[in-house]
């Protein structure tokens, strides 16, 4: 019989390590798996691990994946350390692309003397339809208890609706040779790239500067902490009179809006027009990046290039090698898999033991 | 190596448990004889509960030989012990909170009883021990010392040949212990063994038939507890005579906190209503407040503590300005503090360090614009570990490592180091160590002489009389009229405790009150 037995002081090195060992792990069934797919398991690596970094074109290709990626799983982190479960960043997401593609739809003559200006008008815009996405799952979490998981899940696949019916319908581009997509957006309305010829965007800035930010609301800030007590602890929120109902509301703006900007900043960035492709999956790619980057700030940017690696990896890996894109999700879910396993296996020790030996009568 | 002396229904002989940080058991012996009921009496900390745990087979020894009536045996795990006919109450109870007391019970019987069966025995042995037990409610709606009763009458039903009771009287009111003494003399008679666990002085020497005495893992002592005297029980077990309280009558001030008919429905369905409750607590003294746990204490300290703010406005005022219906930090500001009956997971949350613990009720070290200065929460933590004696790993200690006595200290000092106008304390000894639990009642005191208004809601009626000024019993919902402690008895207190006092109109009370 296997037992599970808690340990008695789970060790402070482990815990910190356990995303590293999770990583080796997954290499390591990696290999396997190349292997049994009959490819060159060091070449298999290297499209993962290597090539991603390998010259600064690749790296900007890498920070277009990051930068969403971490601005997301920042907000997820503030959420879930909050005990909030918010699983629908995907179509916070989506809405604030939707939001901030509209107006960069509105650029034209009548906004020019607004300039490269408008671009913190269009960011902004993603920042409120994310959060105005979040907001419903709020509003209806608070006002009739119904369950976060399910209604942020399930608004995902709204969004991705009503994103089909503008690209479709109403948004469609009358020049567009009849494609579901919009007008490209005027060069004004576009994110700004830190070097000319790459695609790599201001969006990097902005994650860093996120990174430092949400540390301080984390750490630094009484609101912050105020948060994370009601995640950890709900009756000593109470206790201390923090709000559950304020504490629901914050989480959730708060990751709304990040997803949001990174729906703005990809809609204006790369792909500079509205197209059933705007959701790509960084939504829930963000969760493991939260989690493997043990919902710290700091952690989150060393989880979310490592996720980056991996999508661009998958891709190369697809050109190169001939082999099924789809490896990247299995990369990814290896990856959590592991790390939950690690996390376990520091909290509780694994015991092989016989049945209980018959009791003698006394 | 000895020959095991065929009369003994439990001996040890020569336990060690190492743990990482600690020898909790060095080379313990224990003889217990069949029909004795044998006090273990230790500080927090001793040894105790690790030397019941390997007899109840739910830690394993180093080293050491168990001989169960006259048969070494290893017990391997509590279904084991129970097999063999231990039986073990624990101090911090093993109920799974969703499930009712009755399948709670269930799950550690063999199976061949049926649910209901089960229940309907819970009541037959909760009505011959005078246990008030009822079998569906679940346990998360049970108050602590209703948890107790649960695990005593679920011991009591597997009708064992040694029951092991950790602090079992805590909870109960001075006729239930009486009653539960009658109980487990009854079961000794009847050749049961029992091991009693406390650090109760007079219940021991009143109650057993033998004492052993453990003190840092080792026994110190083994005494007839009849022939010793409170202060040579307690030279055995802390190596020096407690700290004895300097009790001078208080100078009482104007009144602080009022409640007057506070009447609240019960928001769990198995809580407890609250009935026209009145009463005053002044600067400068302590209110005690006796009862069961269970009868409302649990939410009068909700409607006090603001986490609760369904109060009719009015029904609650500090120094008069109407807190029926304010938050918990609107209350702290005014200076209401409190200290919850629960110290994990309500007064401190488990996983966070000591010094982020503090800002849970002090947010001097926060900034009006709301920045936490890390330094002075530090340095805060520091202090409160420094003044109350906490031992603890330094500031950044998670809660969860302290001691249960040392949290304790460290959640009434936070608040005592608040300055409060008004001070509302729930159990403030609670599983405490007896030198712990003096210096709590000492700065307790100490803080009624600087003028602080004090409140204190005790199931351990030793403890109120020693402290208490002013007494009231809470009873079904409802408040007694307030008695002085100096005109009070056990007794009286006691029977006020099932509910049964004297209706006097309030304006007798207010009388006698002043």
């Amino acid at each position: 019989m296997i037992k599970l037995e808690a340990r008695p002081q789970p060790s402070k090195l482990m815990s910190i390590a356990s995303p590293l060992l999770a990583l080796a792990v997954t290499v390591v069934i990696g290999v396997l798996l190349f292997m049994m797919l009959g490819k060159d398991p060091v070449r298999g690596l290297q499209m993962f691990f290597v090539e991603p970094v390998k010259n600064l074109y690749q790296i900007s290709e890498l920070s277009i994946k990051a930068t969403p990626l971490i601005l997301i799983a920042l907000g997820l982190a503030v959420c879930y350390r909050s005990n909030v479960w918010n699983i629908g960043a995907e179509g916070q997401f989506v809405v604030g692309a939707l939001a901030a593609g509209w107006v960069a739809m509105q650029a034209g003559p009548d906004t020019a003397w607004m300039g490269k200006g408008i671009v913190v008008l269009v960011l902004l815009a993603g920042v409120l339809g994310g959060m105005f996405w979040a907001g419903i799952v709020a509003l209806l979490r608070d006002r009739f208890n119904a369950n976060e998981i399910l209604v942020s899940l399930m608004l995902v696949y709204v969004a991705e609706m009503v994103l089909s019916y503008l690209v479709y319908g109403p948004w469609k581009d009358p020049q567009g040779y009849n494609f579901p997509q919009t007008i490209t957006f005027l060069a004004d309305t576009r994110i700004p790239r830190l070097v000319p010829n790459l695609r790599a965007h201001i969006g990097v800035i902005i994650a860093v500067v996120a990174v430092g930010l949400f540390w301080l609301f984390l750490f630094r800030t009484y609101r912050g902490f105020a948060l994370q007590v009601g995640g950890l602890a709900p009756a000593a929120a109470r206790y201390a009179g923090f709000s559950s109902r304020s504490a629901l509301w914050t989480a959730l703006l708060i990751s709304g809006g990040m997803a949001g900007l990174a729906g703005g900043l990809e809609a204006a960035g790369p792909l500079g027009q509205l197209s059933p492709y705007v959701p790509a999956g960084y939504g829930f790619a963000a969760i493991i990046v939260a989690y493997v980057g043990r919902l710290h700030p700091v952690g989150i940017i060393f989880s979310g290039l490592l996720m980056s690696m991996f999508y661009i990896g998958g891709e190369l890996a697809q050109s190169r090698m001939g082999l099924p894109k789809s490896l990247t999700g299995v990369f990814q879910g290896l990856l959590l898999f592991t790390l939950l396993a690690a996390d376990t296996l520091i909290h509780y020790r694994v015991r092989w033991q016989r049945a209980a030996p018959a009791v003698k009568a006394a | 190596m000895n020959t095991p002396s065929p009369a003994l229904r439990l001996e040890l002989q020569g336990i060690s448990k190492q743990y990482p940080a600690v020898r909790a058991n060095d080379r313990v012996s224990l003889r217990v004889e069949p029909g004795q009921i044998h006090a273990v009496l230790g500080e927090n900390g001793a040894g105790k509960s690790t030397m019941m745990k390997i007899i109840y087979g739910a830690v394993q020894p180093d080293e050491g030989r168990i001989l169960w009536n006259g048969e070494a045996v290893k017990v391997t795990s509590p279904a084991h012990a129970r097999k063999l006919g231990i039986s073990m109450v624990y101090q911090h109870f093993s109920l799974f909170d969703t499930l009712t007391a009755a399948e709670n019970v269930w799950l550690g019987l063999d199976k061949s009883l049926s649910l209901t069966q089960v229940a309907q025995r819970i009541e037959e042995v909760a009505h011959t021990y005078g246990l008030d037990v009822q079998a569906q409610r679940p346990v998360h709606t049970l108050s602590v010392g209703e948890r107790q009763r649960v695990e005593i009458v679920r011991a009591l039903l597997t009708q064992p040949q040694l029951l092991i009771l950790d602090e079992p009287t805590s909870v109960l009111t001075p006729q239930a212990v009486d009653k539960l003494f009658v109980t487990l003399r009854k079961l000794s008679d009847g050749g049961c063994s029992i091991l009693y666990i406390s650090h109760k002085l007079d219940e021991i020497r009143a109650l057993c038939h033998y004492c052993t005495v453990l003190r840092g893992g080792k026994v110190t002592g083994e005494v007839d507890p009849a022939l010793e005297s409170n202060a040579s029980l307690s030279k055995l077990m802390i190596g020096a005579e407690p700290p004895q309280l300097q009790h001078r009558a208080s100078n009482a001030g104007a009144a602080v906190l009022t409640v007057s008919s506070l009447s609240l429905n019960k928001q769990d369905p198995f809580g407890m209503d609250l009935h026209g409750m009145g009463f005053e607590v002044r600067a400068g003294e302590i209110v005690g407040v006796a009862g069961v746990s269970g009868n409302g204490q649990q939410e009068l300290m909700a409607a006090l503590s603001g986490e609760d703010p369904r109060a009719a406005a009015g029904s609650i005022t500090m120094n008069g300005s109407d807190i029926a219906q304010a938050g918990p930090g609107q209350r702290r500001r005014l200076g209401l503090h409190f200290v919850p009956e629960e110290r994990l997971g309500r007064g401190a949350v488990p996983t966070l360090s000591l010094a982020e613990n503090t800002l849970l009720t002090r947010t001097e070290t926060v900034s009006k614009s709301g920045w936490i200065a890390t330094g002075r929460v530090q340095r805060l933590a520091e202090d409160l570990i420094a003044r109350f004696n906490v031992k603890a790993g330094g500031a950044g200690a998670a809660a969860k490592s302290l001691s249960g006595g040392n949290l304790q200290k460290f959640i009434v000092g936070r608040e005592i180091a608040a300055h409060p106008k008004l001070l509302i304390v729930s159990q403030p000894t609670w599983g405490v160590d007896v030198g712990a639990a003096a210096q709590i009642r000492g700065e307790l005191l100490k803080l009624r002489d600087e003028g602080c208004a004090l409140l204190v809601v005790s199931e351990e009626l030793d403890e109120l009389f020693e402290i208490s000024d002013r007494l009231i019993v809470i009873a079904k919902g409802r408040l007694s009229p307030s008695v002085p402690t100096a005109e009070a008895t056990t007794e009286r207190i006691g029977e006020w405790m099932s509910g049964l006092w004297a209706q006097q109109p309030q304006s007798t009370i207010a009388s006698a009150q002043a």
